[in-house]
């Protein structure tokens, strides 16, 4: 049996890595970004000194051979499914019994004017790395355009080198598409604290060309012009599947997969960022463009491959994530906007960079979510908590197990209790602490 | 760099130029006044002195002086031996009649010391001030605007520095060659031309490089997580390691040519105990001085970190107190010194014969120094390390750790974190755990019995050699002098046998473990790049799995780097075993699957 792969990311190197343990079939996996799988997650720390990218990849290069799975540096060009031929940039062709699509993302362009001048680029490939790299010597100023995970990624780069940064975010506080309003302004807050031009509630109208096709100013849509030697996109991203569109492959957004994962093709699978599921569980989206969900459906293809069917379960949300110097995880329900239904208790410590947000069904009583910034909880312990509906007061007695923070860390977990006694008038005591024993016991149970 | 990270540094720079420069610009004058010899080696040195016409000379440095001195020496040397034959007191053996070699050193030493005449030996409280003090002062003005900063990590541009990238894969293996062709050349001369030991090393040193390379397929495993890249080198770190090479070797082995720092650090000892320095004075006060400074910049730099902060207070006071200061008073109070929180086998020496016949002599203060070392090795290292992991002692008490954990902390990025590394790792450091039990056993009987030979090995000489090759070479030259070579804590992974023995003890026996957090781990690689032990944790924390090693050291650098915050250091006994499995499956749950490794 022949799998190719194509596509090196999380989630190709995850499926490969999965069908080798299940089974002895010729695995091959094709990528024209690296010659290995790195870690696309730590290009920042690459840029700012903090790792080189030998540092970021998971696996020594011997790995891969020792597990017998082939790594091919090339670019594929076209698919025929009838065949089941890839047809790969230098010509060569190539032959699968089944094919994994796992080609990630590419950074969005909404059709700026300057958009395709030299000095403008996204943050997604190692070759963007590349670039900014290169244009980073003498830049008196970058623009950021878009406000997201990797906008802000993209800052404190260039902050690290001392280049001035401006950031347009179309929103009102950062990332307050995402985020509940405290937190975006908390954000907002920490961004203008390290001394970044943030410029809210603004948008990219035109990149301005200096006559070289080269980009040396933007102007934003309350026509002020700003003077800069590199622009950033980072106005979210979308899946990476251009190459297929003209073949008979179902494309909707990204690749169409029903539950197990497969494509309208027979034997042909497709996961990660380009993968769009057709019935999202509820409350989820279609297409989850995240480290942790590329891993799962690596790892739920591979079972599908060696024939042993498994449906795709993301399980509970959650994700993580760092502005500057602010952690930010997050477990199960965390709308921007909070319903009537649900029950909100939000502390902040007088700091301003450290919060604790739970959210629970008013009618219910259940926890929901939780959403934390500059503070540390267990994936397990929240997990189970959301799952079982524990009761938020049952929930907030026993909050020290869900607390992760390194020890001798002061623990806040009691002021969220109070809180919420004060907003319900309860009386509430925090029965256990913060300690792995009582977790495992919990775990456990 | 700001205003005070340029001054700061400037005035280190500048005081340790002078450090530097401090060592050549004294004259000596030799005077027969000073000479403090034994009664029986008097008559042939003065012989020797008239003969060589050297009484009142001049020299205008030290490299001439110590010439003449030691051609002084072995024309008297010589005369002794002459009357040896001739004949020797009734109550003395012949090796004690005669000049040895490390006498000669000894008096070379005292007399270099004593006759010294110039700027430094003159004014050793300025050149204290202008060294040493210029140092602290420089250090401290450079790390002080890091306590203002926003509270966070702060790693910005490590690999952007010569000081602190690391070096080339062939570069870095020049320098372990080297190192270790250098010791054992000089080893055999050190053992007095006897070559048996040195050569026993080589052979053992082939054996495990076989080992890893060959009998383990390691030869075709190029290691990629080496930590050094063929592109990379920073010649500022590679100077470094050479000036703290260099530093190693003078103060073990010649430290005729320190003497005007040990002058310089005179004013100090007459300050505490009344008395001048030597070269362990010397020594003990340049690591004090260099942990406690570094220990503020690890704090400024870890400020919003209280596990790291108190960490760090902790091993500054355990070197300040116990390592420094005890030691110093005990010794002023004639009782017998010792670090109390040195514990053996890293502390080689404290079942050696002369040390236990020392402390049973001296009383009860001596015998309760030889319960507390002996219940501490035997009693204490287990019961704490089951409870807490190594890091009670490596990142909390110990004074090389100490060292590792503030001096060696910019440089942690380094260790090599490869495959091939941890296989070398796990032989030679327990290699020198076997070598210090047998050293140990073997002394011990000594002591016993008497008979200093054990089929066909002389106690003493393995002692010799053990303390030669581990003690000085291995843990000073190598252990710090590749802190910007291989990492601040190449003794504490490789060589250290206290280390081997609680690791194994962790290893086994223990609740210590890094948790992860379930599967928020994006595989970044920041824990793995900084852990000083080069212990591979994104290779656990990416499969969810938590991490029991025998070598980590529990500093907490890895938890405190994850952008992700997925690790957390704990004590707890429940399911290590089962959390600690190979693999935990990350999302779907088999128990049959398993990847070839
Ligand atoms: C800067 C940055 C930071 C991020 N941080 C986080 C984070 O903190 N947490 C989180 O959850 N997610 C994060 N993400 C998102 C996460 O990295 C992605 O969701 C994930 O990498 C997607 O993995 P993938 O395997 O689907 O695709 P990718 O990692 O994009 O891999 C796709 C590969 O396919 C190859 N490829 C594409 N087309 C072809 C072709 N025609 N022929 C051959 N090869 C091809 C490409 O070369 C590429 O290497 C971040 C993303 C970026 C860019
Ligand atoms: S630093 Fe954290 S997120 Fe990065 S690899 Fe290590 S455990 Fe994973
Ligand atoms: S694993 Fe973590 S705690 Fe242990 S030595 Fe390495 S960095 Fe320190």
């Amino acid at each position: 049996m022949k799998i190719i792969i194509i596509g090196n990311g999380i989630s190709g190197i995850t499926a490969a890595r999965f069908i080798r343990k299940l089974s002895d079939y010729e695995i091959t996996v094709l990528s024209y970004e690296t010659d290995f799988f790195f870690s696309r997650t730590a290009l920042m720390y690459i840029y700012m000194g903090h790792m080189r990218y030998e540092d970021t990849k998971p696996y020594e290069d011997w790995f891969w051979d020792k597990n017998k799975i082939n790594l091919k540096n090339a670019r594929v060009e076209h698919v025929d499914f009838t065949k089941k031929a890839l047809t790969l940039s230098s010509g060569e062709k190539m032959s699968y019994d089944k094919l994994i699509i796992g080609t990630g993302s590419a950074s969005n362009k909404f059709g700026w004017p300057g958009q395709d001048l030299e000095r403008v680029y996204g943050m997604y490939s190692y070759q963007d790395l590349e670039a900014m790299e290169k244009y980073s010597e003498g830049l008196k100023r970058a623009v950021i355009v878009g406000g997201g995970l990797i906008g802000i990624e993209m800052a404190e780069m260039f902050h690290s080198r001392h280049i001035p940064v401006t950031l347009l975010v179309r929103e009102e506080h950062y990332w307050n598409n995402v985020l509940p309003l405290e937190e975006s302004k908390m954000v907002s807050r920490h961004i203008r604290e390290h001394g970044l031009d943030l410029r809210l509630e603004t948008e990219l109208k035109e990149i301005h060309d200096n006559g070289k096709g080269e980009a040396n100013a933007v102007t934003t849509n309350k026509g002020e012009k700003i003077e800069c030697g590199f622009v950033g996109l980072t106005a979210g991203v979308h899946p990476n599947v251009q190459f297929l569109k003209k073949t008979d492959l179902e494309i909707d957004k990204g690749i169409v997969v029903n539950e197990f994962l497969e494509t309208n093709m027979q034997d042909v699978y497709a996961i990660g960022d380009c993968a769009q599921l057709k019935s999202p569980k509820e409350g989820r989206r279609s297409i989850e463009a995240i480290w942790y969900t590329g891993k799962m459906m690596g790892e739920t293809v591979a079972y599908n491959v060696c024939d042993r069917p498994v449906k795709y379960d993301p399980g509970i949300w959650f994700n993580s994530a760092k502005f500057l110097d602010i952690e930010y995880m997050v477990y199960g329900e965390v709308p921007t906007k909070i319903p009537d239904t649900m029950g909100t208790l939000y502390w902040e410590h007088p700091d301003g960079r450290k919060s604790i947000r739970i959210n629970y069904d008013k009618n219910h009583g259940h926890v929901l979510g939780f959403n934390l910034m500059g503070v540390r909880y267990r994936h397990e312990v929240c997990e189970k908590w959301i799952k079982e509906k524990t009761n938020i007061e049952n929930v907030l007695q026993h909050l020290g197990l869900a607390n992760f923070d390194p020890e001798f860390y002061k623990q806040y977990d009691r002021k969220v209790v109070e809180l919420y006694n004060e907003q319900t008038g309860k009386n509430l005591e925090l029965k256990t602490k913060r300690g792995l024993a009582k977790v495992l016991s919990f775990l456990n149970r | 760099m700001n205003i005070f990270n340029k001054v700061g540094l400037a005035l280190f720079v500048v005081a340790l130029a002078i450090f530097t420069l401090s060592l050549g610009l004294d004259g000596y004058t030799f005077k027969q006044s000073k000479l403090e010899v034994d009664e029986i080696h008097r008559n042939s040195i003065l012989e020797a002195i008239q003969n060589q016409d050297i009484e009142g000379k001049k020299f205008s440095n030290s490299f001439d002086y110590i010439h003449a001195l030691r051609k002084m020496f072995e024309e008297a040397t010589t005369i002794q031996e002459e009357k040896a034959k001739t004949g020797i007191p009734e109550d003395l053996q012949e090796w004690q009649f005669n000049l040895s070699k490390d006498k000669v050193n000894n008096y070379v030493l005292s007399i270099v010391k004593s006759t010294g005449d110039g700027i430094v030996s003159n004014n050793k409280v300025l050149f204290w001030w202008l060294t040493i003090g210029l140092g602290i002062i420089g250090g401290l003005i450079y790390i002080i605007p890091t306590f203002f900063k926003i509270p966070g990590i702060k790693n910005d541009h490590i690999y952007h520095r010569s000081m602190q990238k690391g070096l080339n894969l062939s570069i870095r293996g020049f320098f372990l060659g080297a190192t270790i062709i250098g010791i054992l050349l000089y080893g055999v001369f050190y053992m007095n031309k006897n070559w048996f030991w040195p050569a026993v090393t080589l052979v053992i040193s082939g054996i495990i490089i076989a080992l890893v390379l060959f009998r383990r397929n390691e030869k075709e495993h190029e290691p990629t997580k080496s930590a050094s890249p063929p592109d990379v080198t920073g010649w500022l770190g590679v100077i470094t390691g050479i000036y703290l090479i260099g530093f190693y070797i003078l103060l073990y082995w010649v430290p005729e040519y320190i003497v005007p720092w040990i002058q310089i650090a005179d004013p100090l000892k007459q300050l505490i105990v009344g008395t001048n320095a030597d070269r362990w004075f010397l020594y003990g006060m340049l690591y004090t001085v260099i942990v406690l400074t570094m220990g503020i910049r690890m704090i400024a730099k870890y400020w919003h970190n209280k596990y790291q902060i108190l960490r760090t207070i902790s091993v500054m006071f355990f070197q300040t107190c116990f390592a420094f200061l005890i030691p110093e008073i005990l010794s002023k109070l004639n009782m017998p010194s010792m670090d109390l929180k040195n514990i053996w086998p890293l502390n080689y020496s404290f079942f050696f014969d002369y040390n236990i016949s020392n402390l049973i002599q001296s009383g009860g203060f001596g015998i309760f120094l030889l319960v507390w070392g002996t219940l501490l090795a035997l009693v204490g290292v287990p019961v704490f390390v089951y409870f807490f992991g190594k890091r009670w002692y490596c990142s909390w008490v110990c004074g090389c750790g100490g060292l590792a954990e503030t001096l060696g902390d910019p440089y942690r990025q380094l260790s090599d974190k490869s495959l091939r590394a941890w296989k070398y790792e796990r032989f030679i450091v327990h290699g020198v755990l076997a070598f210090a039990v047998i050293m140990t056993i073997l002394t011990l009987y000594t002591y016993f019995s008497g008979a200093s030979r054990i089929i066909g090995l002389d106690s003493y000489s393995v002692r010799t050699w053990y303390g030669f090759l581990i003690g000085s070479a291995f843990a000073g030259v190598v252990g710090t002098g590749f802190y910007p070579l291989m990492g601040n804590r190449v003794w504490c992974r490789f060589g250290c046998p206290l280390a081997a023995y609680l690791g194994l003890v962790q290893r086994f026996k223990s609740k210590f473990r890094i948790t992860t957090n379930g599967s928020q781990c994006i595989s970044c690689g920041n824990c793995s790049t900084y852990c000083e032990m080069g212990i591979d944790v994104r290779w656990y924390a990416q499969r969810g799995q938590d991490i029991v090693r025998a070598s980590c050291v529990g500093c907490g650098i890895c938890s405190a780097v994850c952008p992700r915050g997925v690790l957390r250091l704990e004590n707890a006994s429940g399911d290590i075993d089962d959390r600690a499995e190979e693999l935990r499956a990350v999302h779907i749950s088999e128990d049959e699957v398993r990847l070839l490794s």
